[in-house]
């Protein structure tokens, strides 16, 4: 019987996949296109950084740091001068150079279905100067505005291949990042090659990478555990344990870009017409009723960073004075008494049908209920959801924002005044002003006091109860060597190195 | 005999037919504007959204969406992922291959295991083999799929390292990795349809037993495994191959949930994502096609019984 065992055991040994020098990543779900334009997911960034290189990136402490340029210089305030790295060929051998970028710029702006167009809306036009020399110039000046070219917007297309693909680009995707396209099966796995002709060659040490698409926690997991991938982008905290435990298993974790919040209705539409909506002292004594360093402990094994800022703590723009109260339930009735109000005080909270989302929110009913709040939990498949916060059909829901490196990115577009993705119905003059001036100014010091005004306003208005920032969690094979936690998430494969 | 199937073979198109409008008319009471999600973070933008209802022809009247998209249909043409952009024909062709191999081993090793069970415990009726065959059997179908997945998992590839945990090779790229992808799904997939296989071939082969013909054959002195197999089993089969055909449709709506346990990229989890993310074309197709293919095995089905039962061949 022993024999048979072993022989089973070695028959199955021989199919288990062999060891090569192919770097195997898990991502949490499938992507969309592998166009730098046209896409909105996550996780396709996560594959384009292997694929396409930017103008610019970012490092662990948010800085702006040159890519495919080499530097810039503003001449005036609304004139940005890019140099580019000399040298440098796309995957189909075209040369990476001043009339790539203006085109790849002008693709991003003009291109039916882009998504790009409302980051870098603020260009008027762009010139080649010559060959390793670009000049943008913008309609009005911006602080904000370099930022953008460290993400998606500042990715360069080869202008004869791209224009030959047309519509079909993000079949075959070519780009000057340190891999080229391969394949992609939907829902399964995309694979790139190692571009012998990258500019940085010498930090790549991979032939291959494959992104497979695991959408299970515990089977991304349990294909890390079993060595048949090398990292996973994310991990879920309640497996950090697991993971801590396991000597074969190393973790990175950074602070990420986005937030978590309750975003409250407060003029969108009937939902609104509630004392939680109408009187921000009724909003400050749930605000007060929360604990949120328990809510992180409970419902995230304390892996996420509690916060009361759009901004996460890593961002030039956070206030190290404003930290989260501790929770306080005299204060909260108080409140709720200077209102004017006799509880309970109903309250329906949206939630999306997720199962951290979901215990995030039932601990908040219950913190809330001790105040005299009777929250009552409505939890909705995440799309459906989207809808509803759009036609402004709810109360309160608890969502979030994925983030960007700018805190203008965090910010203008869900709390200016009738921006399309002020969902919350929020209109404060003073703030509209601030968010305008932080947007507009590029002296980073100015622009800090004019954000750490808007995060006392909101304070006080709280258009979103902001609850926590969220945090990279990537978990990799100890053997995994050089890997840069930076706050937007992405793997960066260069310097990635597997121990012999 | 062939009346009888060409009748069946008419009913096709008018089922087609319905399931299509069935699809289109279901999917329209989802909640969730598709224009929303392909938006993505643009969402708040009327004119980005204008823009993609018109590209995709979300303004226009239901009953016009549904025309345009049948008369693409019958030339062929199952439309474009609004997701991937990739043709949703092509995605099934690149999906249906997977998700038959994991059915075909899944109902293999169902058949494997349920009707040789089922055989058994009906020749031991109440003796100690047939209370181990029912208690195996009971167990197969009240452990659910993820949660056997999920144990199997663990305990194979995490603790013992013997197969990889998921993903999925092409049997054509590699047929042994393929084999060792394939094998745990497979039979997660198939061990609740064995125990209901075993349960229905005990009863058909208890009832088949108690025939006079299985008398008169033991009566003529034939060895008790040649009377158990060519004359009872014969005849219990006619039921078991009607549940197996029925069981194909468990099959596939099994698939779903172990194809996302085992991250297989098959039809189930297709057609999973193509709903979160209204997908429309996807799920329109994906189900088109399973219909077509659910109505084709019950025709094949009707054409066993006359394979395995010749009594029926003069009807």
């Amino acid at each position: 019987m022993h024999r048979i065992l072993l022989a089973a055991a070695g028959l199955l040994a021989t199919v288990m996949p062999a060891l090569s020098q192919t770097l195997r990543v898990s991502l949490r779900q499938d992507l969309d296109v592998l166009d730098p334009t046209l896409t909105t997911s996550y996780v396709a960034r996560i594959v384009l950084a292997g694929l396409c290189d930017k103008l610019f990136d970012i490092d662990a402490k948010l800085h702006i740091v040159p890519q495919l340029a080499t530097g810039y210089e503003w001449s005036d305030d609304r004139t940005l001068v890019i140099h580019l790295r000399a040298g440098v060929t796309f995957h189909d051998g075209e040369t990476m150079d001043a009339n790539a970028v203006k085109y790849s710029l002008e693709r991003h702006l003009t291109l039916q279905g882009s998504f790009r167009r409302s980051e870098i809306g603020s260009i008027d036009h762009v010139e080649a100067l010559d060959p390793s020399t670009v000049r943008v110039v913008l309609k009005n000046s911006s602080g904000a505005f370099l930022a953008q070219l460290a993400d998606r917007s500042g990715m360069v297309y080869p202008p004869q291949a791209t224009e030959a693909a047309g519509k079909d680009f993000a079949l075959h995707p070519v780009c000057s990042g340190p891999f080229s396209f391969v394949e992609r099966v939907a829902q399964d796995h995309v694979t790139l090659a190692r571009f012998p002709g990258y500019w940085d060659a010498n930090d790549i040490h991979f032939d291959r990478v494959t992104y497979q698409v695991l959408p299970d926690n515990s089977v991304r997991l349990a294909n890390l555990q079993a060595g048949t991938t090398d990292i996973t982008e994310y991990l879920a905290p309640t497996d950090v344990a697991t993971v801590k435990a396991d000597p074969r298993l190393k973790l990175a974790v950074s602070d990420a870009l986005g937030f978590i919040g309750l975003i409250n209705n407060l003029d969108l539409g009937p939902r609104s017409n509630t004392p939680y909506g109408k009187n921000a002292l009724v909003r400050r004594a749930l605000d007060a009723a929360i604990d949120r360093t328990a809510l992180v402990d409970v419902v995230f094994n304390g892996m996420f960073a509690p916060n009361v800022q759009p901004v996460a703590p890593n961002s030039p723009f956070y206030d190290e004075a404003l930290s989260p109260p501790p929770r306080d339930l005299e204060k909260a009735r108080a409140l709720l008494r200077q209102a004017g109000v006799t509880p309970p005080i109903v309250l329906e909270l949206l939630t999306p049908n997720q199962p951290d989302t979901l215990q995030a929110a039932e601990v908040i009913q219950s913190m809330a209920a001790e105040a005299g709040f009777d929250i009552r939990i409505v939890a909705m498949e995440v799309t459906a959801a989207g809808q509803v916060e759009q036609r402004g059909d709810y109360q309160a829901y608890l969502n979030g924002w994925s983030g960007r490196v700018d805190a203008d990115g965090n910010t203008f577009q869900f709390l200016h005044t009738g921006q399309g993705n002020n969902f919350t119905g929020y209109s404060n003059p003073a703030v509209d002003r601030l968010l305008e001036q932080g947007r507009a100014m590029t002296d980073i010091g100015q622009r800090r006091v004019a954000y750490q005004q808007v995060w006392e306003a909101l304070r006080r208005d709280l258009p979103v109860t902001f609850l926590y920032s969220p945090r990279n969690i990537v978990a990799m094979t100890a053997k995994l060597n050089g890997f840069r936690p930076i706050p937007d998430g992405m793997i960066r494969v260069q310097g990635l190195e597997m121990a012999k | 005999v062939r009346g009888h199937l060409g009748t069946r073979i008419a009913q096709i198109i008018p089922t087609l037919l319905l399931v299509s409008v069935l699809v289109f008319c279901l999917q329209q009471l989802m909640p969730g504007d598709p224009a929303l999600v392909m938006a993505g973070e643009e969402r708040g933008d009327p004119q980005v959204l204008a823009q993609i209802r018109a590209e995709l022809w979300l303004d226009r009247s239901l009953p016009v969406q549904y025309l345009h998209w049948m008369g693409n249909v019958l030339q062929g043409n199952l439309g474009f992922s609004w997701r991937i952009r990739q043709p949703v024909a092509e995605l099934v062709f690149q999906k249906l291959p997977v998700t038959l191999q994991l059915g075909a081993m899944a109902f293999a090793i169902a058949v494997l295991i349920g009707v040789p069970a089922g055989i058994v415990a009906a020749v031991y009726r109440n003796g100690f083999w047939d209370y181990v065959a029912n208690a195996v059997g009971l167990a197969g179908l009240s452990t659910p799929n993820f949660w056997l997945g999920i144990m199997m998992i663990l305990l194979i590839s995490v603790q013992l390292g013997w197969l990889p945990p998921s993903g999925y090779v092409p049997l054509t790229e590699d047929w042994r990795q393929s084999l060792a992808t394939t094998i745990m799904p497979a039979f997660v997939l198939g061990n609740a349809i064995a125990a209901v296989l075993m349960r229905h071939t005990r009863s058909a082969m208890l009832t088949s037993l108690d025939q006079d013909y299985v008398r008169t054959a033991r009566a003529k002195g034939l060895r008790e495994f040649v009377v158990v197999i060519r004359h009872a089993l014969r005849n219990a089969l006619i039921p078991v191959v009607t549940l197996g055909a029925l069981e194909l449709g468990t099959l596939f709506s099994g698939a779903v949930l172990t194809e996302q346990v085992f991250s297989i990229p098959g039809f189930g989890k297709m057609v999973v994502d193509a709903v979160f993310n209204r997908d429309y074309p996807v799920v329109q197709g994906v189900v088109l096609v399973t219909a077509f293919l659910y109505v084709m095995l019950n025709l094949l089905a009707d054409v066993l019984y006359v394979v395995i039962n010749p009594r029926l061949r003069g009807a």
